[in-house]
């Protein structure tokens, strides 16, 4: 694969998009939101808002001014499925696509032709800015169909000019079959999948490393940690880049990373960014963790204004070092819906799982349950040990015990009750995995 | 060198269910190994099932094969009469030479005559030194076909 150094990066960048002046981009920012409004006032639903509210294309002169405008929220989307957002005539749509439905019923979006095309191009510029081209073979491990991580990113990838094989998600036969005969250089996969297929791979004696062609994976669809990244670029002897993304604003590609690997750049010529107090929807300044909220400023069949995402983030207060104007996000903590209080203390599963990954006897499974004893909320952590780790000693598995036990008491302020499992025990997931089981009755 | 003495025991880590012991004999019993002794050492919601068996190295591939996390371990088998005060003055005797007993557990082989006690110390060269000085038999593995 073609590499690029940081100078060369900027060398080519110069003229593009990716390097543009803030001032310039905000400019564009500006143009695009009134553009966006005119629009969505074709929609029913901001027809109606609008008009109730007072809002015309007018009252934006700067992009603080989207502060003016309603939020948007998942619950509006599905009562107003399936037509209520669209903004254009339906014989000019030409593809539907609908949420993953982590929790809830689905929400459905819609692309014109020229929709689909710029969604491709944003995906393009993503690849493009870890290195991939023409040369590479991508093996595209989501699922095609009504998610977005399949098919929207086909049509990007197919834009960046490399090969792309349409693997799908699952039949993990077949995906090592198809690394091996195609000699896949890059692939996109959900954490979890990544982990369990570098199980199979090891069950099969088969050495990433060394027996695959891999030089990068794309991480998508699911939060994860720090420390989950770093051990798949491990196992797998690779580059792993953070990619970030939600069927309501196109799918993935919203966000990613640069080489250097450090928060997500979101496309600001496409999307304008805020982050709010998930309890009261005050913007928050750059640098304070809260929601991210999303607007698009480039879609014509369904625009969404200020979309409440439910993602937990901060954006980066400085400018990223590769040169880059265009802000970047923290890698998602959680979910506004996934974090759950315990004992009074806010937890993100994936501070659990930063914690889990840092312990070397831990195997990549696990699940979190919370229980209700005697009106006592208790948190059991329920880890696969690893069977190398295994050296007959009840002993040393009760001390594993206490480590895990203490390492999270003392990074999430909640005592946990930790269960040691056999490798095995735990349903392993291909997609989206459910960590969290919560048994409360509230 | 398997020095006299030492004889391999099976350490399988199990969670808490009544069904996993029987997984576990029945690999075995499928396998024609004998189990001399089994005893459970249990946490909260897992155990470690330690074995005594006619093959242990046979039995640590067998159980690996079936997917359970297996440990091969060197513990010291003491055969002895069984009769009252046999065993006290045998930790007596560990206790006076500072050797810290980690798990022990007994079987008698024939009620009234002979009696095996397995004992896991961390130092077991230093265990079986001073146990050889003594008037007991120490077991080795040929012994334990033989039981």
């Amino acid at each position: 694969m073609k590499s690029f150094t940081k100078e060369q990066v900027l060398e080519e960048g110069k003229n593009s998009i990716e390097f543009l002046k803030r001032e310039e981009l905000e400019k564009i920012q500006v143009n695009r939101l009134k553009k966006t409004i005119e629009r969505a006032n074709n929609s029913p639903f901001y027809k109606n808002i609008f008009k109730k509210e007072g809002i015309h294309p007018e009252d934006i002169k700067c992009t603080d001014d989207i502060r003016k405008l309603p939020f948007t929220t998942r619950e509006d989307l599905r009562e107003n499925f399936p037509f209520g957002f669209i903004a254009l005539s339906l014989n000019k749509i030409v593809r539907v696509h609908t949420s993953t439905g982590t929790t809830g019923k689905p929400k459905a979006i819609f692309f014109s032709k020229k929709d689909v095309d710029e969604a491709a191009g944003l995906i393009a510029r993503c690849m493009r800015m870890t290195g991939a081209g023409p040369g590479d073979v991508f093996q595209n491990m989501m699922s095609y169909g009504l998610f977005t991580g399949g098919l929207v990113f086909h049509y990007g990838a197919e834009k960046a000019g490399v090969l792309v094989i349409p693997a799908g998600a699952g039949n993990t036969e077949k995906q090592i079959e198809l690394m091996r005969d195609f000699k896949t250089t890059i692939v996109h996969i959900t954490p979890s999948y990544a982990l369990y297929l570098a199980d199979i791979l090891e069950e099969k004696g088969i050495d990433p490393e060394e027996e695959l062609n891999l030089q990068v994976v794309y991480l998508g669809a699911e939060p994860y940690s720090q420390k989950t990244r770093e051990k798949i670029e491990k196992i797998y002897g690779v580059n792993a880049f953070n990619c970030y993304g939600l069927s309501e604003m196109n799918g993935p590609g919203v966000g990613f990373e640069c080489p250097l690997k450090d928060g997500l750049h979101i496309w600001e010529d496409n999307f304008i960014l805020e982050v709010v107090d998930p309890l009261t929807g005050e913007p928050l300044p750059d640098g304070r963790e809260g929601e991210l909220v999303l607007t698009t400023i480039n879609r014509e069949a369904m625009p969404i204004i200020r979309y409440r995402t439910g993602d937990i983030t901060f954006i980066y207060p400085q400018v990223c070092g590769c040169g880059r104007t265009h802000r970047k996000i923290s890698p998602i903590k959680g979910r506004t819906d996934d974090m759950f209080i315990i004992k009074g203390v806010n937890v993100f599963p994936s501070e659990v799982e930063r914690v889990l990954m840092d312990t070397p006897e831990v195997a990549r499974n696990y699940q979190i349950v919370i229980e209700r004893e005697r009106s006592l909320d208790i948190m059991r952590i329920r880890v696969e040990i690893k069977k190398r780790f295994f050296d007959g000693s009840l002993e040393h598995l009760k001390e594993l015990q206490e480590k895990i036990k203490s390492k999270v008491k003392s990074e999430l302020m909640v005592t946990p009750r930790v269960e040691l499992l056999e490798p095995g025990t735990l349903p392993r997931t291909t997609g989206k995995s459910k960590r969290v089981i919560d048994k409360r009755r509230l | 060198m398997t020095m006299e003495g030492k004889i391999q025991q099976i350490s399988v880590f199990a969670r808490n269910e009544p069904g996993r012991i029987k997984r576990i004999t029945e690999v075995l019993s499928c396998e024609k190994i004998n189990i001399r002794a089994i005893t459970i050492a249990s946490g909260d919601d897992y155990g470690v099932i330690k074995l005594l068996v006619s093959d242990p190295r046979r039995a640590y591939r067998v159980l690996k094969r079936e997917g359970f996390s297996v440990a091969l371990n060197k513990v010291i088998a003491v055969q002895m009469e069984d009769k009252p005060g046999g065993l006290y003055r045998l930790l007596e005797i560990l206790a006076e030479n500072e050797i810290n007993v980690e798990d022990a557990y007994g079987f008698v082989i024939k009620s009234g005559e002979t009696a095996v006690l397995v004992i896991n110390v961390k130092d077991i060269e230093k265990g079986i030194k001073i146990l050889s000085q003594q008037p007991v038999k120490l077991l080795v593995e040929k012994d334990l076909y033989e039981l």
